[in-house]
């Protein structure tokens, strides 16, 4: 058993082509990558919307805000 | 040099080294800006020196004895082996100091060589064209690797460490440890690639591992810095003085990278050059082992573990940039075992798995047995390498370890135990080293000394010499 089907290098190069485990599961990995990729922006959305939540609730009156505004 | 392909095909790999230990001298201008900017600015120049003079230290020792240890050590320890396969190389050809291929030289052979042993037959394993002429590429290419592996230990102990102990450490690690493990799996006649399998394209155990169990027996010995820890055992923050030059430190890491992987391949190799066990016509590009791979290959999978592991640590540390770009390294880092042979998304999805559990192990063994890593380094390196070789044995279960004959494939437990191996050639002679220097008091600052900063005296220094060159300017003002 071997995860490429390659059990030897004692082949003629020219009749080899991909060499990576698991051949046959490109589509299962496209839709596991899309589904980390589109996962990302979602938590990164949730991640984000909480921290703005906290920016504003952490100075209620502007002193602090007036002072970053200050300090350029 | 034989025939015009063979010809340039030397002078092609020659140039091709050349170009990656340049790329790989990044990886050190970043660790030093890193550090220096993680450090408190009371503690700059020292933390800057002490990484910086593992360089020349490393390569001195490397020259001397480091490269010699790579030819000698591949079935054992060249006066004990484990095993009774024949050395590929003799070392004192090819790496003894005092050796002529050791030096400046052309291809040709005078009256030393000749007196030395060497010729310049193809046949000749030990004195063919590739020694006279890349002996130096090839040398300085793995000392790049050294002084990595040491450096990676420097991180962890700023701001406590005395410099000389860390360089003792840094010249054990560098020109010792790590290349023994580079001998054993990481050549294509080790006996951990021969009898275990063990695969590790770029060098997740060899390098990192290692230098990871390393770093954690250092820290344990020096404890952690002052303030570090709560009186009731919680860890405090100690903040980078400077986030900007920590990150552009990191990413110029990433860019030193690039040259780490391009060195960890034989650009050009002829079939009849692997001993005869490929077939065919086909030349190709080939790991560290001679099996083939392809810079597309490396480079897919390199920007595919890098992003996979900097997606990921940005989620799991909110948004951090210190761990976003710690992430991305320790994605790297982690499918690095077995990236020659990945399928792109695979490296993906190993870069980014890998850096949470190393992110969650941090945290939980700086809490549980107060260990203060100042850079993640165990972390990113050390958990990040051992899960790397780890998780190559079940993706790679089956497939051959080497081109030559008589190879055990590549297994989960051959690569579980290479990563054990790696981690603890680290961990367990540097623990024992770091408890000497500490015994005679030579591994830890004084307290006094770490309060006030390592860089005290020469922060009175400079502000004396401001003082009296101000005083001096401002009295020629008419």
């Amino acid at each position: 058993m071997s995860t490429n089907g390659m059990t030897s290098w004692a082949v003629d190069l020219k009749d080899v082509g991909a060499i990576y485990p698991f051949q046959g599961s490109e589509v299962v990995l496209v839709i596991l990558g899309l589904i980390f990729w589109i996962g990302w922006h979602v938590w990164q959305m949730r991640q984000e919307a909480a921290e703005i939540e906290r920016e504003e609730n952490a100075d209620r009156q502007g002193d602090e805000a007036r002072k970053a505004i200050d300090r350029y | 040099m034989g025939d015009n392909i063979s010809t340039l095909n030397v002078i092609f790999t020659e140039f091709y080294y050349w170009v990656t230990v340049v790329f790989m001298f990044l990886i050190h201008v970043g660790f030093c800006m890193y550090e220096v900017g993680a450090s408190r600015r009371k503690n700059h120049l020292h933390t800057l020196m002490k990484n910086t003079m593992a360089i020349p230290l490393v390569t001195v020792t490397f020259f001397f004895f480091g490269w010699w240890i790579y030819f000698a050590f591949p079935t054992g320890l060249y006066w004990i082996t484990f095993v009774s396969d024949a050395l590929f190389y003799d070392p004192n050809k090819v790496a003894a100091p005092w050796s002529p291929l050791m030096g400046t030289r052309l291809s040709g052979v005078n009256a030393a060589d000749a007196a030395y042993g060497i010729t310049n037959e193809a046949t000749d394993f030990n004195s063919s064209a590739i020694w006279h002429r890349l002996n130096g590429v090839f040398w300085a290419a793995f000392l790049l690797f050294s002084i990595t592996t040491a450096s990676i230990v420097s991180g962890a102990v700023i701001e406590r460490i005395r410099s000389g102990a860390f360089w003792f450490i840094a010249v054990l690690l560098g020109s010792v440890l790590w290349i023994t493990d580079a001998a054993w799996g990481w050549s294509a006649g080790g006996w951990m690639v021969k009898y275990l399998g063990y695969h590790d394209a770029y060098a997740s155990g060899v390098v990192h591992a290692i230098a990871g169990g390393a770093a954690l027996a250092t820290l344990i010995v020096l404890g952690p810095r002052i303030g570090k820890f709560r009186a009731d055992g919680t860890p405090r923050d100690i903040p980078p003085h400077n986030p900007w030059l920590v990150t552009i430190g990191l990413f110029l890491i990433y860019t030193g990278f690039w040259g780490f992987y391009a060195a960890c391949n034989i650009p050009m190799i002829a079939p009849a050059t692997i001993a005869g066990q490929i077939t065919g016509e086909t030349w190709t590009t080939t790991n560290i082992y001679l099996s083939p791979t392809s810079l597309s290959a490396i480079t897919f999978n390199f920007l595919m573990s890098l992003s996979g592991g900097m997606m990921a640590g940005y989620i799991f540390s909110k948004g951090n940039a210190f761990w976003t770009y710690s992430a991305g390294l320790c994605g790297i880092i982690a499918a690095s075992a077995g990236n020659d042979l990945y399928h792109p998304i695979q490296a993906m999805l190993i870069g980014a798995i890998v850096p949470f559990i190393a992110y969650k192990l941090h945290n939980w063994v700086e809490r549980r047995f107060k260990i203060d890593d100042a850079v993640g380094a165990v972390a990113v390196h050390g958990y990040g390498g051992f899960m790397g070789v780890v998780i190559a044995g079940f993706m790679l279960w089956g497939q051959p370890s080497s081109p030559y004959e008589g190879y055990a494939v590549i297994t989960p437990w051959g690569q579980i135990m290479g990563a054990l191996i790696m981690f603890f050639l680290g961990f367990i002679p540097v623990y024992i080293l770091a408890k000497v220097l500490n015994a005679f008091g030579l591994l830890r600052v004084p307290r006094k000394v770490e309060l006030e900063g390592l860089d005290f005296s020469n922060e009175q220094e400079y502000n004396s010499a401001v003082k009296d060159v101000i005083a001096a300017e401002r009295a020629m003002v008419k």
